[in-house]
């Protein structure tokens, strides 16, 4: 049993990492924002695992929800952007 | 020139990571920090939960400063937002948006709300519903709280919306700037009441204490998810919640 808790935080803590620097390197927006969601998931799970309950139910609610909501509807928005001041076009990731 | 930029940054990394592992591998094993010191005083605080105790009595200063921070936070984001549509800035989509006749929901890069989502969102509502009233009471003696409850509201609304926002219900704008700011206010108010009985502020203590803080949080659970939502409802570029604009509009067009 104990074996199995540890191969699972190991896990966990691997894909936190993987994540984290997926979310990062992603050129397409989209696929950052699913990646950062499912960051905050596991994140859940790890503040669940050091046995922070609390933590874990605001990571989850705001952590992979909300945050994600947020960071979605702002990529619509940059996204249908009017593309007339060019002083803001260098924010903009170059995969569009 | 780039290489060597990117090979001492990595450096740099490195370094502050191994840091960061050295630090985090030099505390004690065991050490308690002051939850000895909390749950000594746990009967005092009126609540049962270490955690709610921290937040909402012995700490109680810290969630305070941080509601007002978010009410702030909602209130810029609103007020920028509103100033913008009536600078006539909004154009564009936006403009087409609040002069069509049937504004429907946020353009997300996702599909349109079908049947699965509407299906799922008349559900999960009333179960949402009932989960944040649970952990807002279940605070006092179990994880849970004002947070995790006003979150849950807040994405029930957002989910609302993702479907079709008009069926969040249209309120006046001194409502909402009251519902904001309702979580602050009713925090600091009970936060002074101590003080008037020679107690310090926001010292909450007595068989009234857990009745307190149960009405602080309810009230601050209403604040945070209506921060939250209004965050999202701005982000939008929704026609928003606002009766107000909505009579504008009619007798504008």
């Amino acid at each position: 049993m104990n074996g199995l808790l540890w191969l699972f935080d190991g896990l966990l803590v691997a894909g936190l990492a993987w994540l984290a620097w997926w979310a990062l390197a992603a050129t397409d927006l989209f696929k950052g924002i699913v990646l950062f969601v499912v960051f905050g998931l596991l994140m859940a799970l790890a503040w669940a695992r050091l046995q922070a309950p609390d933590i874990a139910l605001a990571e989850a609610a705001i952590g992979a929800g909300l945050t994600g909501a947020l960071l979605l509807s702002t990529l619509a928005r940059i996204s249908s952007a009017p593309r007339s001041p060019p002083a803001q076009r260098d924010d903009r990731s170059p995969s569009e | 020139m780039a290489i060597l930029k990117r090979t001492g940054f990595a450096v740099l990394v490195m370094l502050l990571g191994a840091g960061a592992g050295a630090a985090v591998l030099s505390l004690p094993p065991e050490w308690n920090g002051l939850s000895d010191t909390v749950a000594a005083r746990l009967d005092e605080s009126g609540v049962t939960n270490p955690v709610t105790a921290v937040l909402l009595n012995f700490r109680g200063y810290d969630t305070l400063l941080e509601i007002c921070v978010l009410m702030l936070a909602a209130f810029a984001v609103g007020s920028f937002v509103s100033e913008r549509r009536s600078a006539g800035l909004g154009t564009g989509r936006g403009a087409a948006e609040t002069s069509g006749q049937g504004h429907r929901g946020v353009e997300l890069p996702i599909a349109r709300p079908g049947r699965v989502l509407t299906g799922l969102v008349r559900l999960l509502a009333p179960w949402i519903i009932l989960v944040s009233g649970y952990l807002l009471w279940v605070g006092s003696h179990a994880p849970g709280g004002a947070f995790q409850a006003g979150a849950l509201l807040a994405s029930l609304g957002v989910l609302i919306v993702l479907c079709d926002h008009r069926l969040l219900p249209r309120t006046a704008s001194w409502l909402r700037r009251v519902l904001l700011a309702l979580g602050f206010w009713v925090f600091a108010g009970f936060g002074l009441v101590p003080l008037m009985f020679g107690q310090a502020l926001l010292q909450f203590s007595g068989p009234a204490a857990g009745w307190v803080i149960l009405g602080i949080e309810t009230a601050c659970t209403v604040s945070i998810a209506m921060v939250l939502l209004l965050l999202f409802v701005c982000n939008a570029r929704l026609p928003s919640l606002d009766a107000d604009a909505d009579r504008a509009r009619g007798t504008g067009a």
